[in-house]
């Protein structure tokens, strides 16, 4: 039976970590990080946990000390946010390259300026090409059993790469909701011990992490990380089948909202594909054939399944809620022209950039992106692409 | 993923190169013969050495070994040549072979 | 009740309105509802206006946005009528409920013109009278419930010594005293 509670996203995330019991949690301890760290501290403090919490004094040091407790054999996570995830960023290179099998929990806010704090994906946009799996989420009940399937995905055989689990700053991390969680023995048995083969505090098999690749190895090196980017979407989808069968909940790279016979389509990742999909349920009843994708996994980008899903649609609307002043369009606007060109696909397309520093997205902005499509009003004046909502 | 370190070579696939380039031994330093590089060599004249071991902690490659509390002769095969125990020498016990090996 | 409430809340930072919504998102939730509570964030700074925001619903929520078009109103402080349109969108057939000595007649004039109905509380004089203090989320809270139809008086008022039990655990006096201004705004709220 699940346990039915209510929760803030970041509770939600935070009680999956209290049941995996991860073994090491280096964090930046306050603001642009997460409630996750503080709600961590209070597990430890009460002896509900044995992790061992190590407050730092940036973000840059916080998944530096994160490499290191995973390099040196440790279940290692850590919280971020924002800003916190900028200074974050060479480390996460490191992190991905090293394949330690990480995970980050991300709270996807704005990244400043004009300063801001509220949610966007720019940050999380921002560390797309560094080598982690990234899986967003709509609400908080995504985000707890993304966190849940997190570890199996990163210190997989073939995967071995750090994962990113994120969600919406505010809009699902502050918000309380209900939620069905896992029993506690349940997720143990499902997530496992972490028994590394390898691993730096092994006395017996001294090994060195992090070595100087010169440009004869380079390149070698990072052909292999690409296969393990590649190789992980097979393990995704046998972790996620593996978790349906303990939770009832069904996952993928991305979820189909009434597409088996949609000829106007959008493609939208994060909490606003909820309000979307009542767009969706509107328009139905009015008999329109629209439809909707959710991306779960941006990171492996599964390009060929997307184009796939998309093949019959006429015309498609792509949602970004960050841009990438490549003054052409947002990036999951791009990776998806992209899937499609790739696979002979030409429904028409536009691209929006939306919700930009938590501005709010509402039902009715959604529908009026349907409508735009319906009535074939898809011209950009000035930019190639539209901000949604924004003032003239 | 557990490759023997000889076996990492410049002709190798990427599917063979280990996880992340781990390498999995350890003291791999000493089976490279940085000795290879030295242009400049020392020459250690035990009669003028007083063991007083300055120069020991100064090397950089740790190519003086030390046996006994006595210096021993240069480790030609990792000593790069700098001089640096030269300088630090206070009896003269030590001479650079210039463009010597 | 409706399938579907939505309720906005008016209140000043450090006044406690973010909490109330939170807690009246506990209770719904323990009457098997399906329920969302969340703060509009801005610069958070004491005394400056903030939005906290309810849903209710016998369905899942899907929709995360804020709300626009709310079944109830509740002004925590009434000194935002001046400054705030806090019925902007307000159902007429919801309510609004304001914290204030004042009585309703009073009232209905500053709200430009809401024809819905009108309910009025005294959260200060209940607060200090019970508590000692000024908390004006507790007699709030209570008096939403009984407006907005959410549960029954004594089913909520067996959750909410329920959850003051947990919350106050180290601080017993506490107790009595929230139990005490939930009870008298329940009855008082007009």
């Amino acid at each position: 039976m699940a346990i039915r509670e209510r929760l803030s996203g970041n509770e939600a995330v935070s009680f999956a970590i209290k049941q995996i019991n991860p073994d090491v949690v280096p964090a930046f301890p306050i603001t642009p990080s997460t409630e996750i760290p503080q709600f961590i501290a209070s597990y430890i403090a009460n002896g509900e946990i044995d992790t061992v919490f190590v407050p730092v004094e940036s973000e840059h040091s916080a998944m530096s000390a994160t490499i290191a407790a995973s390099a040196a054999g440790a279940r290692a996570l850590t919280a971020t946010s924002s800003a916190g995830m900028a200074l974050m960023w060479e480390e996460l290179y490191l992190a991905a390259s090293n394949r330690l099998p990480i995970v980050l929990t991300l709270v996807n806010r704005a990244l400043s300026g004009p300063i801001n704090i509220n949610a966007d994906h720019s940050d999380g946009m921002g560390a797309r090409d560094a080598g982690w799996i990234q899986l967003y989420a709509e609400d908080n009940q995504e985000a707890y059993d993304n966190m849940v399937q997190a570890y199996r995905i990163s210190e997989h055989k073939d995967v071995k790469l750090p994962v990113m689990v994120c969600q919406d700053g505010f809009i699902t991390s502050h918000a309380v909701q209900n939620i069905d969680l896992i029993e506690t023995e349940k997720v143990k048995a499902f997530v496992g011990e972490y028994e590394p083969e390898e691993y730096l505090l092994n006395a017996a098999n001294p090994m060195a992490v992090g070595p100087y690749a010169t440009s004869g190895y380079y390149m070698e090196a990072k052909r292999a990380q690409a296969q393990a980017m590649f190789d992980s979407k097979k393990v995704i989808l046998e972790i996620a089948e593996e978790f349906e069968k303990l939770s009832g909940r069904k996952y993928g790279f991305f979820e189909e909202y009434r597409m088996e016979d949609a000829e106007y389509a959008m493609v939208i990742m994060g909490s606003a594909a909820g309000a979307a999909k009542d767009a969706v349920d509107k328009l139905r009843e009015e008999g329109k054939k629209v439809g909707l994708i959710k991306v779960r996994m941006f990171r492996p980008f599964p390009a060929q399944e997307l184009a796939a899903a998309l093949s019959k649609v006429k015309a498609v609307a792509l949602m970004d809620r960050a841009d990438s002043f490549n003054g052409f369009s947002g990036p999951l606007a791009s990776d998806v022209r992209a899937a499609l060109f790739a696979n002979k696909l030409t429904p028409d397309t536009v691209a929006y950039v939306y919700g930009l520093g938590g501005r709010d997205v509402r039902v009715e902005d959604l529908e009026g992106v349907y409508d735009a499509l319906l009535r074939g009003d898809l011209a950009c004046e000035e930019i190639p692409y539209r901000y949604l909502g924004v003032r003239e | 993923m557990k490759t023997d370190v000889h076996k990492i070579n410049e002709n190798m696939s990427w599917r063979d190169i280990t996880l992340g380039c781990m390498v999995f031994a350890s003291g791999t330093s000493r089976e490279f013969s940085t000795g290879e590089w030295r242009v400049d060599t020392p020459v250690f004249h035990e009669d003028k050495c007083k063991q007083c071991l300055l120069c020991v902690p100064v090397c950089p490659d740790s190519s003086i070994p030390v046996k006994d509390e006595k210096r021993l002769d240069f480790d030609y095969d990792h000593c790069k040549g700098c001089g640096i125990c030269a300088k630090a020498c206070p009896f003269d016990a030590i001479s650079m072979k210039r463009g010597e090996k | 009740m409706k399938n579907l409430i939505e309720i906005r809340w008016h209140g000043r930072g450090g006044q406690g309105a973010k909490t109330a919504a939170l807690l009246l998102a506990d209770v719904a939730f323990n009457t098997g509802s399906y329920v969302q509570g969340f703060p509009e964030y801005g610069p958070e700074r004491m005394g400056a206006p903030i939005t906290a925001y309810n849903r209710i619903s016998t369905t899942p929520i899907r929709v995360h946005s804020n709300i626009y078009d709310p079944d109830y109103v509740v002004v925590v402080d009434e000194t935002l009528l001046d400054s705030i349109d806090v019925t902007a969108g307000l159902s007429e057939e919801g309510a609004i409920l304001v914290n204030t000595p004042k009585s309703k007649e009073e009232i209905i004039p500053l709200l430009n013109g809401y024809k819905g109905k009108v309910y009025t509380v005294d959260a200060r004089k209940i607060s200090v009278d019970a508590l000692g203090k000024y908390f004006p989320n507790s007699p709030m809270l209570a008096a939403i419930v009984k407006v907005a139809g959410i549960m029954p008086d004594e089913e909520f008022l067996a959750q909410m010594r329920g959850s003051y039990e947990h919350k106050f655990a180290s601080k017993p006096e506490m107790i009595e005293g929230n139990m005490k201004a939930l009870e008298v705004s329940l009855r008082e709220v007009k």
